[in-house]
Order: C-alpha cells, then sequence, then structure tokens
C-alpha cells in the first residue's frame, strides 16, 4: 500500500491537469466537431510563457499574464484558422487543426531554439514539498484535484445558468438552428475557445511546476491524452471528460508503479480504441444517427 | 477520341518519366553520392512514395487515417532488421547480446546470386517484407477502426500509431528491435537512380489501382458512402482493401526512408512524421498522385537545400543572423502551409494530374483565337 | 400470373418509441409496376430503406424471389418497448447489408439524388457495374480483366444511348440538369444489373412534361430489361397511368391496396390523401 500511495496521489493530480486540458477538447469538439489538434500546443506555449514570465516579473503578475497570453492565443487561433473554413468539409478543419499545431511547434523551435526551457520554481508556494499519509509529494499534487474540482464547479454553473452557457448547449446540440434563433454563432465559439484556453492555461502551470523543463514537444502527449479522456467520458460531456481524465491518469501512473513506463502512453491509447470500438459514445455521450 | 486521348496522355507522361530518369541518371554520374542534389533526390521520392500511398487513402477513398508513421515504422524496423551484416550485429545489438536474428538477407542472397545482384535482391526482399508487415498490421486493425467515422478513424489510427511505437521501444523485444537504441551500418542504394525507379514503380503500380475498376470503387466511397453501397460496393471490405493496399506502400516507404536516414530509431516515428506527410499531400491536392510527388519534391528541396540559409545567417544575399536563425526555414515553412490550408485548399492540382494540366492549356489555347 | 418477385411480410420498423412503418405486408409479382403511396412522413422511404437493407427491420421479413432475405425480432431494450404485431412469429436474424441486396438484383434510387460528384456521367454508371465484376484486385491493377473491363464499357456505352444521354457522357454529374441527373441515377441502378428496380420518387421536382417524358421513360425500361419496378412517387398522374397496382400508406399502416381505379375510389384513401392533392 505504502508503495502504491505515490503513484495514486499523482495519478489523481495528473488526472486533474488532464481534465483540465480535456474540457477544451470536448467544449469545442461539442460546437465544431472538431479535434482541436491545437490544443495541446496551446497548453504547451502556455508553459512557456511561465518560464519566461515568472523570470522576469513576480509570480502574482506573471501568472494573471501566462492567461491571458493563452486566452489570447486560443482565441486567435479560432479567428485565424477556424472561422473561415465553417462551411468547409470537416476534412478542411482537422487538416488547418493540424497545421496550426505545426505552427506553433515550428515558431516555439524558433524561439527557443530548440533547447527545453527550464522550470524554476516559478510559483513559489505549491512547490514546496508536503508530506502525505508518509508519502512525500510536492504541494501542487494536493492543490490540482482541489483546483479542478472547484474551476469545473464554475464551469458547470456557467454552462447551466448564464445566457452564455445557454447559448453554447444551444449551439452544440444544433449549430444552425440555434444561429436561426438568434444565438450570435461566433462569439459563441469564441468563447468556447477562451473559457478551453484559460483552464488548458491553469492546467499548463499546475502541469509543468512538477515537470523539469518545457519543450516545444512537450504539449503533444498530453494533448493527445486528454482527448482520449473527452472520448472516454463521453465527447461533448463536461462531467464525462473530468471522470475520464481522472481515470487515465490514475491509470498511467499505476502503470509506471508496475514498471512498465514504456506502455503507459500506449496504455491510453489502447484504452481509446477499445471504447471506440465497443461504446463509440463513451460513458456519457450522446448517440447521434446518420439520415439516409 | 477517348483512345487518342489515353494514348496521348501516356506518351506525355513517358516523356516526363524519362526526363526525370535522365537527369538522375546524368547526376549520379557526375556528382558524388553524398552530394545534397543526390540526398535530395532520395529523400524526395521516398517522400513521394509515402505521400502518394497516404493520397491514396485519403484522398482517393475518403478515410481521413492519421496511422502513416505507425506502418512506416514497421517498414522501416523491417528493413534494418533483416538486412544489417552479420559481423556487424554484435556491435549494434550491443546490448542485447548481438541480436536474435543471426542472418542477413543480402547476404543469405549474395551466396546465391552473387555479390551484387544477390545484396540488391536481399534489400528489395527486406522491404518487401516490411511492406507485407504493415499490411497485416492493417489487415489485423482494420476490421475494429475503419467502422469509426471521419476524426474518430483519424485519432484512433493516430493512437494505433503511439502503441507501435511504444513496443518497439520496450526492451523485452530488444533482442529483436535493438530497444531505445539505433540501428544502424545496413546496406543503402548509393545511386538516386534506384530511388527513382523503385518509387517510380511503386508509386505507377498505386497509379494503375486508382484508375481500375476498384480505384473507381474507392472514389466512389469517397463521394457518397450511402449510394456507393446502395450501388453493391460492400464498403467494409472496400475500405479494408484500401487501407491495406496504403499500409503496404507506406511500410516500403519506411523502408526506404530507413535505408536514406542512415540509422532507424523508433523515437523519430511521431505523429509530426504523419503530420509533415499530409501537410505534402494537401499542399500537392488531396487526390491527385501527380500533386503529392511534386509537393515532395518541392518540399523536400526547398527545407534540405534553397531554404537552408534562413536557418543559417544568410538567404538570398540577406545577412540577418539575429533573424536566420535555427528554426526560423520551419517557421517560414509552416505560414507558407497555413496560407495554403487557408486560401488555397485545393493545393497545387486539386484533383487533377499532369496529363489534365496539358489538355486545360490546349483548351485554352483552342478557345484563345475567337 | 409469373412467379412472386417481392414480399414484405408483416414488417414493423420501430425507432425508439415511434413506430414508422406497421406491420406491413406487401407482394410484388415478376414483370408488374407496383407504386406505394402516401402523405409526407406516411413510411415509404423507410419502407424502401427496410427492403433494401439500409435499415434493419424491428419484426417481420422480405422474401426476394422466393427466398427469405431479411427476418428480424425485437431484441434487447426494444422487446420491451416494442409497439407492432406478430411478436414471436420471427426468430431468426437475417441482416445483409445494402451492397449484398444490390447484388441479389435489387438496385435503387434516392429521394434526394446523390450521384458520386467529382464522377462523369460515363463513370457513375461504370462504377455501378463493379459490383458485378468478377476479377481481384491484382487482375484489375495489372490490367489482366481488359475483356471484363472492355465488356463493361460497351455496356455502360449502351445504357447510356438508351436512356439519353451518351452525348453528355464525359460531363461531370453534377453539371447536368436536374432532369437528367434523375434519368443518370436510373441509368446508375440499371447497371447494378437488377431484377427489381426500386424507384423513391423519380418525378420529384420535374414539370409535367418531363413527367410525363419518365412515366414513358419507366415503361420502356421495364419492357427493355425485363424489369419489376416498384416506385413511390407524389405525382398522382404518373402513378396512375403507369401502376399495375397501388399500395397506399398513411401513418405507417397499410390503409387501401388495389387497381389504380380502385384506389381513386376508395374513401379511406381519399380521406387521406387523395382528397388533398392538386392532381386527384
Amino acid at each position: 500500500m505504502g508503495q502504491i500511495l505515490p503513484y495514486v496521489i499523482n495519478g489523481v493530480s495528473v488526472g486533474g491537469q488532464y481534465a483540465l486540458i480535456a474540457i477544451g477538447y470536448t467544449l469545442v469538439y461539442g460546437i465544431l466537431r472538431l479535434i482541436n489538434f491545437a490544443h495541446g500546443d496551446v497548453f504547451m506555449v502556455a508553459g512557456l510563457v511561465m518560464v519566461y514570465a515568472t523570470a522576469s516579473m513576480p509570480f502574482y503578475l506573471a501568472l494573471p499574464l501566462v492567461l491571458l497570453v493563452t486566452v489570447l492565443l486560443g482565441f486567435t487561433i479560432e479567428r485565424v484558422a477556424y472561422k473561415p473554413l465553417r462551411t468547409a468539409p470537416r476534412m478542411s478543419l482537422m487538416i488547418s487543426a493540424i497545421g496550426v499545431s505545426y505552427l506553433i511547434q515550428n515558431l516555439a523551435f524558433y524561439i527557443t531554439g530548440g533547447i527545453p526551457q527550464p522550470v524554476t520554481n516559478p510559483i513559489p508556494w505549491i512547490s514546496e514539498n508536503v508530506s502525505l499519509l508518509g508519502a512525500s509529494t510536492k504541494r501542487v499534487t494536493l492543490v490540482t484535484p482541489v483546483l479542478t474540482i472547484l474551476l469545473v464547479a464554475a464551469l458547470v454553473y456557467l454552462i447551466q445558468h448564464t445566457r452564455i452557457g445557454m447559448a453554447m448547449r444551444a449551439a452544440a446540440r444544433d449549430f444552425e438552428t440555434a444561429q436561426l434563433m438568434g444565438v450570435k454563432i461566433n462569439s459563441v465559439i469564441s468563447m468556447t475557445f477562451v473559457i478551453g484556453s484559460f483552464l488548458a492555461g491553469v492546467g499548463s502551470m499546475l502541469y509543468f511546476t512538477s515537470y523539469p523543463s518545457v519543450a516545444i514537444t512537450s504539449g503533444g502527449m498530453p494533448g493527445l491524452k486528454a482527448f482520449v479522456a473527452a472520448v472516454f467520458g463521453g465527447i461533448g460531456s463536461i462531467p464525462g471528460a473530468v471522470v475520464g481524465a481522472f481515470v487515465i491518469g490514475l491509470c498511467e501512473e499505476l502503470i509506471k508503479g508496475l514498471g512498465y513506463t514504456t506502455f503507459s502512453d500506449a496504455f491510453t491509447f489502447a484504452l481509446l480504441i477499445v471504447v471506440l470500438c465497443v461504446k463509440p459514445t463513451g460513458l456519457f455521450g450522446e448517440k447521434v444517427t446518420d439520415k439516409v | 477520341m477517348n483512345k487518342s486521348k489515353q494514348k496521348r496522355d501516356l506518351l506525355f507522361l513517358t516523356v516526363v518519366l524519362a526526363a526525370v530518369l535522365a537527369v538522375t541518371i546524368a547526376m549520379d554520374m557526375a556528382l558524388p553520392s553524398y552530394h545534397i542534389a543526390i540526398k535530395v533526390v532520395k529523400k524526395a521520392t521516398v517522400y513521394a512514395l509515402v505521400a502518394v500511398s497516404m493520397n491514396l487513402l485519403n484522398g482517393f477513398t475518403g478515410l481521413f487515417s492519421l496511422g502513416q508513421a505507425g506502418f512506416m515504422l514497421l517498414g522501416a524496423f523491417s528493413y534494418g532488421v533483416l538486412t544489417i551484416p552479420v559481423d556487424k550485429r554484435p556491435g549494434v545489438y550491443q546490448y542485447f547480446d548481438g541480436g536474435a536474428i543471426k542472418f542477413s538477407l543480402p547476404e543469405v542472397f549474395a551466396g546465391v546470386f552473387g555479390d551484387t545482384l544477390g545484396s540488391v535482391i536481399g534489400m528489395l526482399a527486406a522491404l518487401l517484407v516490411g511492406g507485407i508487415l504493415a499490411a497485416l498490421m492493417a489487415w489485423l486493425i482494420g476490421l475494429p477502426v475503419l467502422r469509426l467515422k471521419s476524426d474518430y478513424l483519424a485519432i484512433a489510427t493516430l493512437g494505433f500509431a503511439e502503441i507501435l511505437r511504444a513496443f518497439f521501444q520496450w526492451n523485452a523485444l530488444g533482442p529483436i528491435t535493438n530497444g531505445s537504441n539505433l540501428l544502424k551500418s545496413y546496406p543503402d542504394f548509393t545511386y538516386a537512380t534506384a530511388y527513382v525507379i523503385l518509387a517510380g514503380a511503386l508509386i505507377a503500380l498505386i497509379v494503375l489501382l486508382i484508375n481500375s475498376t476498384y480505384g473507381r470503387a474507392f472514389k466512389a466511397i469517397r463521394d457518397d458512402e450511402v449510394a456507393a453501397e446502395a450501388m453493391g460496393i460492400n464498403l467494409a471490405r472496400h475500405k479494408r482493401m484500401a487501407f491495406i493496399i496504403s499500409s503496404f506502400f507506406a511500410g516500403i516507404g519506411g523502408g526506404m526512408l530507413a535505408m536514406y536516414n542512415g540509422t532507424i530509431a523508433a523515437a523519430s516515428f511521431k505523429s509530426t512524421m504523419t503530420y509533415e506527410i499530409l501537410l505534402i499531400v494537401v499542399i500537392g491536392g488531396i487526390g491527385s498522385i501527380s500533386g503529392s510527388v511534386i509537393a515532395s519534391f518541392l518540399y523536400i528541396i526547398s527545407s534540405e537545400w534553397l531554404l537552408r540559409g534562413l536557418d543559417s545567417g544568410e538567404f538570398l544575399g540577406v545577412k540577418a543572423p539575429g533573424l536566420f536563425k535555427n528554426g526560423f526555414r520551419m517557421a517560414v515553412f509552416s505560414v507558407i502551409i497555413m496560407v495554403i490550408v487557408l486560401f488555397f485548399r485545393k493545393g497545387l492540382m486539386g484533383d487533377k494530374e499532369l496529363p489534365d494540366l496539358l489538355r486545360l492549356g490546349k483548351r485554352r489555347k483552342e478557345a484563345a483565337p475567337k | 400470373m409469373s412467379g412472386n418477385m417481392l414480399k414484405i411480410e408483416n414488417v414493423t420498423m420501430q425507432f425508439g418509441g415511434v413506430v414508422a412503418v406497421e406491420n406491413l405486408n406487401l407482394e410484388i409479382n415478376e414483370g408488374e409496376i407496383v407504386a406505394l403511396i402516401g402523405p409526407n412522413g406516411a413510411g415509404k422511404t423507410t419502407a424502401f430503406n427496410v427492403v433494401t437493407g439500409v435499415y434493419q427491420p424491428t419484426n417481420g421479413a422480405v422474401w426476394f424471389q422466393g427466398e427469405k432475405i431479411i427476418e428480424n425480432h425485437p431484441q434487447g431494450k426494444m422487446k420491451a418497448q416494442y409497439k407492432g404485431g406478430h411478436a414471436g412469429e420471427y426468430t431468426q436474424v437475417l441482416a445483409p447489408t445494402p451492397d449484398k441486396v444490390t447484388r441479389l438484383g435489387m438496385a435503387r434510387t434516392f429521394q434526394n439524388i446523390r450521384l458520386w460528384k467529382s464522377q462523369t456521367v460515363f463513370d457513375n454508371v461504370l462504377i455501378a457495374k463493379h459490383c458485378r465484376t468478377t476479377s481481384n484486385v491484382f487482375s484489375a491493377t495489372f490490367r489482366l480483366n481488359r475483356k471484363e473491363e472492355a465488356a463493361q464499357r460497351a455496356n455502360v456505352l449502351e445504357l447510356l444511348e438508351v436512356v439519353g444521354l451518351a452525348d453528355v457522357k464525359d460531363e461531370l454529374a453534377t453539371s447536368l440538369p436536374y432532369g437528367k441527373q434523375r434519368r443518370l441515377e436510373i441509368a446508375r441502378a440499371l447497371a447494378a444489373e437488377p431484377t427489381l428496380l426500386l424507384l423513391d420518387e423519380p418525378a420529384a421536382g420535374m414539370n409535367p412534361q418531363e413527367t410525363e417524358e419518365l412515366t414513358a421513360f419507366i415503361g420502356e425500361i421495364r419492357d427493355r430489361f425485363h424489369l419489376t419496378v416498384f416506385l413511390i412517387e407524389h405525382h398522382m398522374n404518373l402513378v396512375m397511368n403507369i401502376s399495375e397496382r397501388i399500395y397506399v400508406l398513411d401513418f405507417g399502416k397499410l390503409i387501401a391496396q388495389g387497381t389504380p381505379s380502385e384506389i381513386q375510389r376508395n374513401k379511406r384513401v381519399i380521406d387521406a390523401y387523395l382528397g388533398v392533392t392538386e392532381d386527384a
């Protein structure tokens, strides 16, 4: 038990970080039916900005700046790369997303010179070590799940009880009808990207605090895994994404604990393929039927 | 009338291909094998083959698959594992007791057909094995995966490629795959001509397939799946067929890429590689074979050669080390790609082929005097 | 009286709680032209989709040329929800995919035209021949099937002559005017070499003159290719002129069947349907 505990704690923490990214995927997919391949890279950029910002200013200024930049980036990506393709086939949209991902990675390579940027204690309090039930861990591991739950609760409130939330639900249910009923579809979509990027920004800061460095490819894996979490939970469903993320985070860390680190990534994708084949709608997803 | 048109197209293609071949042979004779031009031609032909194989699936059958890197990895490893000379194996597999496989196909065949011919046959056989393995894998995963729709298919195939990569890095398979260490010291074709002929022949096969009754069925599935099924085309069977064939060629392409690179590491067959190939296909035009080939050459020539200066301080005579530093080339490149994706969605060729352009030019000439 | 071509037996199609087609029984004999009519949403296209294998019926069976090709009974959640009749009479599950049904000898057209957009008129018809191809992918790639391919091409050309589209064979299918696209869909269905042709609203969107031409055309191809025709249509002129027998659906249930003159005099049909259409 004592040996498993650190992995469980880590798993819950990683799961929380995945959840924050997964929400961005699930929200965007719910409305645009697009796998936003660039979301993982937005996450990576947030990490880079954190490294640069915390190095040059106090963290209480740096952290809001990180969030601001991330949100702006998400917003801009949507406006520049996805909005012109609203009426295009879905394949074009997906290609555009892949193109953006490629662009961000290459720009980041240019700016960083391809060298992983070391993370040096960016946020003072949460990087300190604490001990829990005899296991030693960083405070961030404990903060993450709590913060995740709080943010998700706030998001669910926003979606269920505000005007913009209602518009988002309407757009997710039926894009065209929502538009006809006077929902300003473009601002709803922008809002979706803003929320998704904001949460990815928070997730990124928590995630990279416990890593030694941010590399340009650091976003890819967590991004894909978060997407798997979103699919696992049933894409379009926020509780689904959160549950999926915690399950994946836990499984991954436990597999590492068993000594199969090579397969922790592979497991996630195997899970994805199994879920897609057995129950493509995921845990909480709704069934969509094609009309002939 | 249709026949004479076909003949003219054929003649035109023959002339283009003969010219390409002549240029390559001339280059092989005039330049040393380490010359950048030779390297560029080799790499570009490999990319052309892989891009065309991806286009067969994504462009002609309408299956948005992102598993290309996985199938290439299978081909690359098969080639490396089967062709490393026996006396070099202890060095390569130094952490795994010289590896589990104690033969090398080129050497086996050299014993039968003599040194030169035997080695070539052995190398080709190793490539073929890679293609067959990739095809087998596609056959295996095709059944569950191909039932998925567009983006789910994309993410499932992407995931599958990642799983494959993890397996090849697994130490327990080390005696065969060398775990996370490099495979190296295997033979390569010295001449670019060999690459051009091999990849050219394989691409020609794909073209023949696309213009056959099966290729037409693939296009019907792409255009309207429901109508295709109603007209008696078995969707599951044909999708799987396209998937297997595409993977077969991707596998051979992977083997040739390994040949060109000189070393194989599972870590390099990431999803980024698939993205790169997909973007080449998009630049050339989704649904155009000649587009994919031309785009591969443009992409490789500019990234490996013409735009090198963007990374090393001087470009077109302009010296700006602060701006033209490492990574600028790819940044410029990805901006160009985004412009194509957003504003020139048809790419260079749309869904037209080279001979179609000839006809278009002629039609314009005919129309002009009136 | 010739043999039985198609028999729909107690077919019920239920989507969740909605019964789209209920206990449908219908028979078509060889060489007949039979129409299925009914107001919008009566379940006509659903019935077509069941026959062609697009939908699996909830209960019931379909026979084709004396052989049972489709059968199903309520399963899982549907057991409790099932509202149709004849529960328990069917125990087998026979669910061929649409392509298999087509290869058995049934070909259809679509209510909303579904041609292959990037293909020429010629290729649209040629592709439908694919299901009759006997060569495998290797011999097709290496052109060992030249004879078969040439025969198919000649056959397609002949078909295009018959339907009057030979002059536009190299045009893109979607560049044709609407009426010709409908004809092309019929030509494409014929290329699959059916014995039973199913037409889903072939005259939709056509003007009276085009409809008249189409009426003659359907009769022509029936004789020429020895077909049996089963059609859904709203244009009453066409239906009354061409059909030997008519079935009337309303809210998923069969409310009448008979010859055109019988149907025209049927009180229930007039109430449900004919009384409100412009052609009656």
